[in-house]
């Protein structure tokens, strides 16, 4: 499972970068959306994975027993989706304003800060 | 009461925000509120610095959750510094605003976005915990992805767009090495991540989040070849949130940088520090190149930022404690001078309606005041003796020297050549020679009061600093040594 979580991370992160050096703007926020997926799942994978093991303490307990499913990744997760969709929520007004006022959604064209 | 101390850099930025959006439709009490908020930071800011001064590192365990378990914050010297550098330019950018900022962006929340800003870098300096890092810089980024773009104008939108993306990609590896350091040593709080780190058995697989740490704060940071986004967008926005990002936000991520590579990765990332300081000295020459070529005012300043940011992970890639001590100078002198810099570049254009510096001139004959104002941050940068600049490079190149670490020495040298150049073009520019057409402004004394005040401010304690460099060094001496021994940090925050 570690495994397959794994090559899923690296794909997400290389579509990701993929989308981003395209030159719609359109892709790019996709491609940013894919890469915080990406970063969400590598946490998620590198807290362990254990199937079946909840963390709760068994009637009668007085701790965990060993081995259970670690629940701090999953409230980290939980913290970055919520960040993640307010940042790409403000993304997809910004690339909207910008299509309105620039006219263009080519990365290329948007280079007028950029000049001497 | 040290608790309360520690929490009042958070809460007062937090509640003038909060109660600034109540006041949603009424932009005047927006004004006062923000002024005296800003007051009040800078006043907090001083006081932390005194109680960590005499008291030693100050902590609190968040809700009462003993450490590592729940979220801690934490300040030491270096910490305190820095929350009273964020105090004085969110104070004088807030002044400089009410002068400068236009209705339509004050309607639409100007004031509450920029002490959420302030929100975001004070608690960024005063986590103990690497996750509560990111979230404060996320709390920062967004504010500032709004008040960059606020107005939507086309050049700030265009800027805005590559400020946002490249920063969103810096949060995705700062994320994925949170993810790494959590799956290797299993805790979050900096203090106990130290310690495991230190004991881990596995040290090879430390460099993994090291350098995805240095990728990530370095875009913020705008280190070579990271800082692409820095020109292309700092010139955008009113003078008045260009001068809060140039004098703040870039020093955040060289914070992070120094705390997480003096406090996480001293054992380990000795082939780090040798990429740090070889970035150090490449950061600085291309951003001095890049000044160099071009001719509007702001983004001339934003490249002096760039290479002004070499100098700082300098004393970190040497990583003595005098050279550590020499960094935390230096970012103290280059907040106040970068801010007043941009704050004037704003009066300039006030006075003469463009940035553009052939369409600038006499401006030595026609306000004298003003040019003198200029040469005294512009020649600090330079790092002219008596400012402070010349102490701060001064303690650099010694601690270089110590090393024999003679070709970033020169390199560091060479720059601030180059840097005094660049600075004598604007001078020759936009105040030597002759004014090419006649721009007559007038400003109110309201306006004049709130424009001058806080350039008027920021030089004096410039010269200051210059003439005076004894206690700001001591405080930057012993800021470094807790950052070269860590174990009172430890002790503190473990409460051990």
């Amino acid at each position: 499972m570690d495994m397959v979580l794994a090559i899923v991370v690296g794909g997400l992160y290389a579509a990701g970068l993929y989308m981003m050096m395209r030159r719609s703007i359109v892709k790019l926020i996709i491609g940013l959306g894919l890469l915080s997926h990406a970063s969400n799942l590598l946490i998620f994978t590198l807290g362990r994975l254990m199937r079946g093991r909840p963390p709760l303490i068994a009637p009668g307990a007085e701790a965990l027993a060993e081995p259970y499913a670690d629940p701090l990744p999953q409230a980290l997760i939980l913290t970055a989706i919520v960040i993640g969709f307010g940042v790409q929520a403000f993304a997809v007004v910004l690339i909207k304003r910008v299509y309105q006022i620039v006219g263009t959604d080519d990365l290329d064209q948007m280079k007028s800060t950029d000049e001497l | 009461m040290r608790d309360l101390l520690l929490v009042l850099p958070l809460l007062i930025p937090l509640s003038t925000a909060v109660i600034g959006l109540l006041f949603w439709s009424r932009p005047h009490l927006q004004r006062a509120l923000a002024t005296v908020g800003a007051g009040l930071l800078l006043a907090s800011g001083l006081g932390l610095l005194v109680s960590v001064r005499h008291g030693g590192i100050h902590t609190v365990q968040v809700g009462a959750w003993p450490a590592p378990f729940g979220i801690t914050l934490a300040a030491d010297l270096f910490s305190a510094i820095m929350v009273v550098l964020t105090g004085l330019i969110g104070l004088a950018a807030v002044l400089y605003s009410l002068g400068s900022m236009d209705a339509h962006r004050e309607r639409f929340g100007y004031y509450p976005l920029v002490h959420i800003l302030l929100l975001g870098v004070c608690g960024a300096f005063l986590t103990g915990d690497i996750f509560n890092l990111y979230v404060w810089f996320e709390v920062m980024l967004i504010s500032s992805f709004v008040l960059m773009a606020l107005g939507g104008e086309r050049a700030q939108l265009e800027g805005a767009i590559k400020y946002v993306t490249l920063n969103l990609m810096s949060s995705a590896l700062f994320l994925a090495a949170v993810g790494v350091l959590y799956g290797i040593a299993g805790t979050l709080n900096m203090a106990d991540l130290s310690k495991t780190l230190r004991a881990t058995p596995r040290p090879d697989l430390v460099l993994a989040p090291a350098m995805l740490l240095l990728v990530a704060f370095g875009i913020k940071a705008a280190i070579f070849p990271l800082f692409f986004w820095l020109p292309a967008s700092y010139h955008t926005p009113p003078v008045a949130v260009s001068a809060l990002f140039a004098g703040l936000l870039t020093k955040v991520g060289v914070y992070a940088m120094i705390r997480v590579f003096t406090l996480l990765f001293d054992h380990h990332a000795h082939s780090a520090h040798l990429i740090i300081l070889v970035a150090s000295g490449l950061t600085m020459v291309t951003g001095v190149l890049g000044a160099v070529a071009q001719n509007e005012l702001r983004r001339i300043l934003s490249f002096h930022i760039i290479s002004q940011i070499g100098y700082m992970i300098m004393g970190l890639g040497l990583f003595t404690p005098i050279s550590l001590a020499g960094s935390i100078f230096y970012i103290a002198h280059h907040i106040i001078v970068k801010t007043n810099l941009f704050l004037i570049s704003g009066l300039v254009f006030q006075l003469q309606g463009s940035y553009q510096l052939k369409r600038l001139g006499g401006l030595y004959r026609k306000h004298p005041g003003l040019a003198a104002l200029f040469l005294t941050p512009a020649l600090s940068l330079a790092g002219m003796p008596p400012l402070s600049g010349f102490w701060a490079k001064l303690i650099l190149v010694k601690a270089g020297l110590e090393l024999q670490q003679y070709l970033i020495v020169a390199v560091s040298l060479m720059v601030s050549l180059l840097t005094l150049f660049s600075m004598l073009k604007i001078w020759n520019e936009a105040f030597w020679k002759a004014a090419p057409a006649e721009h007559s402004a007038s400003l109110s004394r309201g306006t004049q009061l709130a424009l001058f005040l806080p350039v008027l401010g920021l030089a004096a304690i410039t010269l200051w600093i210059g003439l005076m460099p004894e206690p700001l060094f001591s405080l930057s001496e012993q800021a470094a040594q807790q950052l070269v021994d860590p174990t009172e940090y430890i002790r503190r925050t473990l409460g051990e």
